[in-house]
């Protein structure tokens, strides 16, 4: 044909690998870039993006060590006898998270291989509407044609800027998940603190490994917030929250770090929302592709076409989509079905299930409250609820007082389920059918 | 209490037989005292202890040696149990429920016998009587059994840890109790007749019962017992059983210091005088059969729970029924209590959660070449990291292809798997067919997206 490849993705991500491995499957010629810009502090990763690497995987499994932490202390109620002290070494729990995450990366470029799909550890731009021109770290080019191009190349953190010493004394999600020594001892004069918009995943890995404290504006998702912020003072150790309130009002005024020295701060985990599409580097300008001049984000129609007709994008990078690899890996797997498969059928994006890892998890299905009201009216809105105590925190003497699910529904005839939401331990295993019911 | 929200005069009464071994509990039942909520958090404990163990791995240091006490923890269960005894006991006081801690039998049209542990009689008339007697472990009907053997009923109040454990019977309350026990470190064998899990997903069966053998339960298949004698006394004490093969004239012999039978369980309307009034039972069962509003052959005469005859037996469907039941009678309500399509979990080691046929029983109503399986085995995310086993955790999907693939039933084999179950239960209800299941997005990282 014309061009090298039928497809080239570039970024190597969930939603990029799927695509690319999908498309392989119908004999295709394939070629993937994937390449980790190094982060502010140094830290970069192998193939597979920021769920593998940074993200979903890493999240869970330190996720996992702090309620196995809990878990610990709940033994003992049920009889098992500990001696003290228990502690727990950053080091361990790092090294065998990375260690599993690099047998993923390892994997991918395994399944790559086998699926006869063409890897490269470059940095990808567009040269033209056809050519992609892939940079390796030393410097060398390689030049490829496509006929079919999908942008896959995801986000980064965000650092706020416009706050001194951020950039120079912060570290992101992409640093926490790689670091080999533990981000803050655990006694009274080291305290990590974290900032987090609404990145409330992170502080289940921080905590109660370290001892942290913790501020959260409001943000859209009130509820969110609102039902899990009382857990987490629970935890927290009040002195140190009050240190963060007032930290955080001296954040907004810029002299953040005058009170960081004066508190010994050791690490400062910052978590934006807002993440920052890799697009500036991909030349977009060039060929054409529209961007969303707000968020930097690609803008994408229904078939997760470009403004160029064969370029597409899936994943964190397309604007309005929910920043999911679940949504990721199926948005990338129907698109190559349909360039390659004779199918029609288009990506879903509506009741999208997810889960917060929060200590006390959070997982929801369909509309808010708010946007059920917005949408409907509140008089045409039920709201089913309950609190509930799991049968395991009784012995375990654990507080509950945050276990909540709630039900919003049309409140005409049959009551038509908009909207599920619960709090509680394995969020995620609850609502999965439930989103299944809802659909 | 439903039946009180209508403004009815109710009257509850309550009996706790003694078991052979003296031990009795208080009002709520099974479930309650004897059954899902002791049995769940001698399961929790047991998971906790491979928490123990999986927590080194994710960096938490603590000595090497940890040991379980039983009595810490059989204490807090009973304290717990004990809280919801009260707890029902205040509820039906607020409802206007009058209840009575006494032996309920007919003796006549519309007519009760109340006996207290005191042996005072009195006599009730009712307009309406709802049988929900329940059942009681069975015993073997083998020397020995009655005297030295114990059953679930007294196994969650145990005042001693039982120690090196027999449990005969292959039945889910068997390898519940068999896996916590294990879980706890203690030293244990399960002696089965002939399959495990009879009338569940046989496919299911033996996987949860490889896992467990596995993980350091010996299983003794195609055997049963014939003789337990004491060796010595104590708590526990020593026990000698003797065992028969099912295929030939093989004996073997055994020392245990606890045999917790777990074969079966009989229901408890053999002496409530139900001839006295005319109410059918199944002679051989000792079952009631109900029509499918749960009236009895006896107009004013209904039953729910345990005792029904074809169907199942668990604490959700018996609340459930029992409710409606009120509603249809006293309300203006016309549903029936759903049989079908009831989820439950079996908490072995290795959860298993289901819903709808199991593959046997899809293949004998529909035919194998009208149902497809779609099944995958897991990894959980949280077992990677502690190097645990990562072929075992399985699911699996039955769907009936010609009604459009719907899924009929559903298996899944791993951690959490009830609350797995519980949202794919509805979705079941719905009628949720292949593609829809397929289509939907999974919730990433858990089990359940599998």
């Amino acid at each position: 044909g014309k061009y090298e490849y039928d497809l080239v993705v570039i970024g190597g991500g969930s939603g990029g690998l799927a695509c690319a491995k999908e498309a392989a499957q119908f004999g295709r010629k394939v070629a993937v870039l994937d390449y980790v810009e190094p982060s502010q502090r140094g830290t970069k990763w192998g193939l597979g993006g920021t769920c593998v690497n940074v993200g979903c995987i890493p999240k869970k499994l330190m996720h996992q060590a702090a309620l196995l932490g809990s878990a610990l202390k709940d033994a003992q109620h049920y009889g098992w006898n500990i001696a003290q002290p228990v502690h727990h070494t950053w080091s361990v729990m790092a090294q065998a998270v990375q260690n599993y995450v690099k047998s993923l990366n390892w994997g991918h470029r395994v399944q790559l291989q086998d699926k006869k799909v063409k890897y490269f550890n470059m940095k990808g731009s567009f040269s033209d509407p056809h050519t992609i021109r892939g940079l390796t770290k030393a410097g060398k080019e390689t030049i490829v044609t496509a006929e079919n191009i999908v942008i896959a190349t995801g986000g980064r953190p965000k650092y706020p800027t416009h706050i001194a010493g951020a950039l120079e004394y912060g570290i992101t999600s992409d640093d926490l998940f790689w670091l080999k020594e533990s981000p803050g001892k655990t006694n009274r004069s080291f305290t990590v603190f974290c900032i987090l918009p609404s990145g409330l995943n992170l502080l289940s890995c921080s905590f109660p490994l370290v001892k942290s404290a913790l501020y959260l504006p409001n943000t859209p998702n009130r509820e969110k917030v609102v039902c899990c912020d009382k857990h987490f003072f629970a935890y927290c150790d009040y002195c140190s929250l009050r240190s963060a309130m007032d930290f955080c009002k001296l954040w907004e005024q810029s002299i953040v770090m005058d009170y960081a020295h004066q508190n010994q701060l050791k690490t400062l985990v910052l978590a934006s929302s807002k993440k920052a599409p890799d697009t500036k580097t991909l030349n977009l300008e060039t060929v054409g592709v529209k961007t969303n001049s707000e968020t930097g984000k690609i803008i994408v129609d229904a078939s997760e076409a470009t403004s160029v007709p064969h370029i597409y994008a899936v994943g964190d990078i397309t604007e309005g989509r929910p920043e999911l690899t679940p949504t990721a890996i199926a948005a990338g797997k129907l698109l190559a079905q349909r360039l390659f498969g004779q199918s029609s059928e288009l990506m879903d994006y509506d009741n999208v299930p997810t889960t917060v890892f929060t200590p006390l998890e959070y997982g929801c299905v369909g509309l808010s409250e708010d946007a059920a009201v917005q949408c409907y009216g509140s008089d045409n809105i039920e709201v089913y609820h309950a609190y509930y105590k799991p049968l395991e925190f009784t012995v375990a003497e654990r507080d509950a007082t945050q276990c909540y699910m709630k039900m919003v529904c049309l409140r005409e005839r049959e009551q038509r389920i908009l909207g599920l939401h619960f709090i509680g331990p394995n969020a995620g295993e609850v609502i999965q059918g439930f989103a299944l019911g809802i659909k | 209490q439903e039946a009180a929200k209508y403004e009815k005069k109710v009257m509850v009464l309550d009996f706790v037989t003694p078991t052979p071994l003296g031990n009795s509990w208080g009002l709520g039942g099974t479930c309650v005292n004897v059954g899902c909520i002791p049995k769940k958090l001698m399961h929790q404990a047991a998971l906790l202890g491979q928490a123990l163990q999986d927590s080194r791995k994710f960096g938490w240091e603590f000595a090497e040696e940890v040991k379980h006490n039983w009595m810490t923890m059989t204490e807090s269960v009973q304290n717990y149990i004990g809280s919801l005894n009260w707890g029902y006991r205040v509820a039906l006081r607020e409802k206007k429920v009058t209840y009575e801690n006494a032996y309920g039998e007919f003796v006549g049209p519309h007519t009760v016998k109340a006996t207290n542990k005191r042996g005072v009689e009195k006599l009730y008339t009712a307009e309406r009587f709802l049988i929900a007697t329940g059942e009681r472990p069975r015993y073997l009907g083998i020397p020995g059994d009655k005297e030295y053997c114990i059953s679930s009923d007294d196994l969650f109040s145990l005042p001693y840890c039982p120690g090196k454990t027999l449990v005969v019977g292959a039945s889910y309350v068997a390898l519940e109790c068999a896996g916590f026990l294990a879980g706890l470190g203690l030293d244990v064998t399960v002696m089965v007749r002939s399959i495990l899990l009879r009338g569940f997903d046989q496919d299911m069966a033996n996987k949860i019962g490889e896992y467990m053998e596995e993980h350091g339960i010996n299983f003794i298949r195609e055997f049963v017992p014939i003789k337990v004698e004491q060796i010595e006394e104590g708590t526990p004490g020593r026990l000698k059983v003797t065992a028969k093969s099912t295929k030939g004239n093989q004996i073997i012999e055994g020392e245990y210091n606890t045999v917790l039978l777990a074969i079966g369980r009989d229901a408890c309307t053999r002496n409530i005088g139900l001839d006295k009034v005319g109410v059918m039972i199944n002679e051989k069962t000792g079952k009631i059969p109900v029509n499918d509003e749960e009236q009895t052959n006896v107009p004013y005469i209904y039953a729910v729970g345990d005792i029904l005859q074809d169907k199942l037996e668990l604490t959700p469907v018996a609340i459930q029924a029992g409710r409606l039941l009120v509603r249809r009678l006293y309300g203006d309500a016309t549903s029936k209590c759903d049989y079908v399509n009831v989820p439950t979990t079996v908490f072995t080691p290795l959860e298993y959660g289901a819903c709808g046929y199991s593959e046997e029983a899809a293949v004998e109503k529909f035919g194998e070449e009208n149902i497809e399986v779609y099944h995958s085995y897991f990894w959980p995310l949280e077992w990677t990291v502690p190097s645990r086993d990562n072929n075992k955790c399985y699911a699996k999907i039955i769907c009936n292809i010609q009604d459009n693939e719907r899924v009929i039933g559903f298996h899944v084999l791993g951690p959490n798997a009830g609350e797995v179950t519980q949202g794919f239960a509805a979705a079941i209800k719905c009628g949720m067919t292949k593609e829809q299941l397929s289509s939907t997005i999974g919730i990433h990282p858990v089990c359940a997206e599998v």
